[in-house]
């Protein structure tokens, strides 16, 4: 299975990236953002970090650079499109995903470890994936998800609601949302689900001693799906 | 010609920054302050002299870059 990781001055996620999809056997490769083409792939995912600085809006400026055309198309011809973080932020600049990561309600950067729920499994994502509920990382800034009450709606309607912010055992209280995010949504999909957004790092989760294993889950899973 | 736009959060929508700013004011005794809303501003060069084709102009480039408008609004001043 191919894979190809973006590469936009300011991520910083990507090498990460890299390291976890070649660990659970995807063959992957970095593409540079001004690249205009991207080699055959089964997978494409846009890292975290800081794109353009985070200039104007995050996300913004990366989402009208050279590589997204080819992005997108790819998106709408059924391709799997993964956005972490900043990538979540892209998707929804370039209209893959409704809605838009604002700002932290309390204005502060958050870096922690954080419990979601897997809301839908009858997507190439989370189908067949063992637990429920995942401990993994965030680190961000603007990841209070907003949408308009009709896209929320539709959200729900369509089952586009990916992940959620809970407490351990799966209970979606204000208390476990870190950052003020609608329904304390963490990530969505799009309509065919073929798109994901999330503001939590598998990637950061795929070694036993140095932080927890369920990102290994959530790439393992995605890839048997894949095959 | 230069073309200048302003783009701020729609109603509604949560202002985090704002609200610091109308807090922070208020405790430096402007007791009158009620709201703030926080927002952008942009001065634009067009090449264009017709002041209806710049303002058209930018006005694509709002929709299309400057304001996002599920949460923004902008205008063009």
């Amino acid at each position: 299975m191919k894979s190809s990781v973006i590469i936009f001055p300011g991520s910083n996620c990507d090498r990460d990236m890299d390291v976890a999809l070649k660990k659970f056997g995807f063959k992957n490769q970095m593409v540079w953002h001004n690249d205009q083409s991207i080699p055959k792939s089964d997978l494409i995912v846009l890292p975290g970090g800081f794109s353009y600085g985070d200039y104007l809006r995050c996300g913004s400026i990366a989402s009208k650079s050279k590589i997204i055309k080819s992005v997108i198309d790819f998106a709408n011809s059924g391709g799997l499109v993964l956005g972490i973080c900043n990538g979540f932020q892209i998707l929804t600049e370039t209209g893959l995903l409704s809605g838009i990561l604002q700002q932290n309600k309390y204005l502060n950067f958050i870096c922690k470890n954080v419990y979601v729920k897997v809301k839908d499994k009858k997507n190439k994502y989370f189908k067949n994936i063992k637990k429920d509920i995942l401990e993994l990382h965030i680190a961000h800034n603007e990841g209070n998800y907003f949408c308009s009450d009709d896209e929320k709606k539709s959200l729900e309607d369509n089952n586009q609601i990916a992940v959620t912010y809970c407490d351990e055992k799966g209970a979606e209280t204000d208390e476990n949302n870190p950052n003020g995010a609608v329904k304390n949504i963490a990530g969505i999909f799009n309509e065919k689900k073929n798109v994901l957004g999330m503001m939590p790092h598998p990637e950061r989760m795929i070694d036993k001693y140095l932080s927890g294993e369920d990102g290994s889950l959530f790439f393992e899973n995605l890839l048997g799906n894949i095959k | 010609m230069k073309v200048k736009v302003v783009v701020t959060l729609k109603n509604g929508v949560l202002d985090p920054q704002g609200k610091v700013i109308q807090q922070t004011l208020n405790g430096m005794n402007f007791d009158n302050v009620s709201e703030v809303r926080q927002g952008k501003f942009f001065e634009i060069e067009v090449k264009e002299n017709d002041e209806t084709k710049a303002k058209s102009l930018v006005d694509d480039m709002c929709k299309k870059l400057l304001a996002n408008l599920v949460i923004e609004d902008y205008k063009i001043v």
